[in-house]
């Protein structure tokens, strides 16, 4: 029979005895635990920002840009032409069973002037429906109606960094700022939402009504014009079913013959979202395979210090099977030994590897998200790469003849 | 009925193609309380059949009986709770784990008996003061003298009160005087504990403190005299 206690003893001992052997095995264990949940909490973290970005930025988008004008035989880019009205962005609300909202846009840069302190930044004309578009609340106030936008009200929503560059930490609903000269009643604040996916700071904004921005500010081409439409469908199944009822309806509104090329184009952002989102994942998965290959190299370190080790211990297990222990009194004396470092050596290692990842954060200013899964994973590999190369020579011991082991040299 | 009865024990040694005959049919009586010493050249075989007589072998022919239990027909965990209870070893190079002191050597064939903590220290005690060593229980093997060393595995021995001890060559890393020291050590067990010693040596004034000698040569007993 044998007895836990006493094995447990008995390994303590042997481990106490050789502290540096014990050491080094653990180092092993502790660098390939600590280096896997760095490396993933970097790729987890990278792919968690890109994932608020889209949340952030509304979800199941469309945008509506026009086409390109060709002049003299050279054809400019995308958005040159100016072909949307306000129309068409009520069409398409009303008459695509896939679309939930429509947010019209027209847009520019002004200076925007409250007292003596001034700022410029973009200024977009739009309708209350963007705000559903966007998924974007308000903080504080109210929005525009739609009474605002068919009579061009000069009001305005002001976006969280237009309100600190201006206002500071005072309240400024209910505050006439100047835009181009001309003022405005501050309605509401927007929520905070933070960088785009792109970098660009969703934040630095002033919504007002789009029918004063083509009337006050910007001016138009020809009456209703807008720069884009954005689109949001009622979910993402019918992301596909909307692009495709805007591209027929608004072919038909704009008299396209079957054979001649739309004078706009449909995109589809919350894909574009998507396909970034993937890279990440690519990236993250390209990071774990970095890593794998340091735990892999890590488990060779622990194989290679468990299998020296335990085979100079040789006559170690021919003097203790000489004195009377059995073949499993050796077994679980070296079990508990590599279970032992790989638990100590795994915990270091996991907190190595979460306050590695605070710091790079830290350093490098890449968000770093520690998975649970990674350190499972770490540590469970390191483990039981340390538990099976410290038990199979133990092993293989155990079943030698004790005159051979104790003549072992 | 005898302690130890070794009935045409034989070992071979298969060598690549060669057999090697290390012991040809040995046969062979021991008495509780004997002293005994085997001697013989080296390669006579003496240790070899030492090592069977220990259980750390196995012969490939022959019986072996312990107390009257037929050792061959035991599995290896029998086998080591018979080293565990029946035989205390000490050898040459004195086989102490190093790095661990004194008193946890003698108390090791303890902790694989599982005796109880309380019991194993005071027994463990009790050996290490039998063999005269108190005071360097918690001494690691390097800090202790050779007579020390096989003082300490002599304790190991007789710790779980075995009622045989095997001496294979105890002196032969040892000074004359230490050498002395020891044997009379192994004597004053013999007498006063009944213990029976079975010792392997080439030297013949360690042999002389035996009351019976076993001498070998090529494998086989070419003598066997009894002191009166």
């Amino acid at each position: 029979m044998i007895n836990i206690p006493s094995t447990i003893k008995i390994s303590f001992r042997a481990l106490r005895v050789n502290k540096m052997r014990s050491a080094l095995t653990m180092l092993g264990i502790i660098i390939g635990v600590g280096a896997v949940i760095a490396m993933l909490a970097v790729g987890t973290g990278a792919s968690r920002q890109i994932e608020a970005q889209i949340s952030s930025m509304g979800s199941n988008l469309l945008m509506v840009v026009p086409g390109a004008t060709t002049s003299g035989g050279v054809r400019m880019g995308s958005g040159t032409q100016t072909t949307l009205t306000m129309a068409d962005s009520e069409a398409i609300r009303r008459e695509c069973p896939a679309v939930e909202e429509t947010g019209p846009v027209l847009s520019g840069v002004a200076q925007v002037i409250y007292g003596h302190q001034n700022w410029s930044t973009g200024v977009v004309g739009t309708t209350p429906g963007m705000l559903i578009v966007r998924d974007w609340a308000l903080s504080s106030g109210r929005p525009f109606t739609e009474q605002d936008v068919k009579s061009a009200t000069k009001v305005c929503l002001l976006g969280q960094t237009v309100v600190d560059n201006l206002f500071g930490d005072s309240d400024p609903v209910g505050k006439i700022i100047r835009i181009k000269n001309v003022p405005f009643a501050i309605f509401g604040v927007l929520e905070k939402k933070g960088q785009s996916a792109t970098g660009h700071d969703q934040d630095d904004t002033v919504y007002i009504p789009i029918t004063t921005a083509q009337k006050k500010m910007f001016g138009t081409a020809f009456p209703g014009m807008v720069r884009l439409i954005m689109v949001k469908a009622k979910s993402a199944k019918d992301l596909e079913s909307a692009e495709k009822q805007i591209n027929d309806l608004l072919r038909q509104r704009h008299r396209i013959a079957p054979k001649q090329d739309n004078d706009f184009t449909v995109r589809n952002l919350t894909q574009m979202m998507q396909a970034a989102e993937q890279s990440t994942k690519v990236m993250t998965l390209l990071l774990g395979a970095i890593a794998s290959v340091s735990l892999f190299v890590g488990g060779i370190g622990i194989m290679n210090i468990m299998l020296v080790s335990v085979t100079e211990r040789t006559r170690e297990i021919g003097i203790r099977m000489a004195i009377g222990a059995k073949t499993w009194d050796i077994r679980l004396q070296f079990i508990i030994e590599a279970l032992t470092l790989s638990l100590i050596g795994g915990l270091i290692g996991i907190i190595i590897g979460v306050t590695g990842s605070k710091i790079l954060s830290m350093l490098a200013g890449w968000p770093t998200i520690v998975a649970p899964l990674s350190i499972i994973l770490a540590f469970g590999f390191s483990g039981l790469v340390g538990i099976f190369f410290g038990f199979y020579p133990a092993y293989k011991a155990s079943l030698l003849n004790p005159i051979d082991a104790l003549r072992y040299e | 009925m005898a302690l130890i009865e070794a009935k045409g024990i034989s070992k071979t040694y298969r060598l690549g193609d060669i057999d090697l005959k290390a012991l040809c049919e040995v046969s062979l009586t021991i008495d509780k309380g004997e002293f005994v010493a085997i001697m013989g050249p080296s390669g006579s075989g003496k240790s070899t059949f030492m090592n069977i007589l220990g259980c750390l072998d196995k012969p490939t022919g022959g019986k072996y009986l312990l107390e009257g239990t037929d050792v061959g027909k035991l599995d290896r965990d029998e086998l080591a709770g018979i080293r565990n209870k029946k035989i205390g070893f000490v050898f040459q190079g004195f086989n102490l784990l190093p790095r661990t002191s004194a008193f946890e050597n003698v108390e090791l064939p303890l902790l694989y008996d599982g005796i109880p903590a309380k019991e194993r220290s005071h027994k463990a005690m009790a050996a290490i003061k039998s063999v005269g060593l108190e005071g360097r229980e918690s001494h690691h093997p390097n800090q202790l003298s050779g007579g020390q060393q096989q003082r300490v595995a002599v304790a190991r021995a007789l710790v779980n009160n075995a009622p045989i001890i095997l001496a294979d060559e105890p002196t032969g890393n040892l000074d004359t005087k230490t050498s002395a020291e020891i044997m009379e050590l192994f004597v004053r067990l013999n007498i006063e504990s009944k213990i029976t010693i079975i010792l392997v040596t080439h030297e013949r004034d360690i042999a002389a403190y035996s009351r019976r000698v076993i001498r070998f040569l090529d494998g086989c007993i070419v003598s066997d005299e009894r002191k009166v």
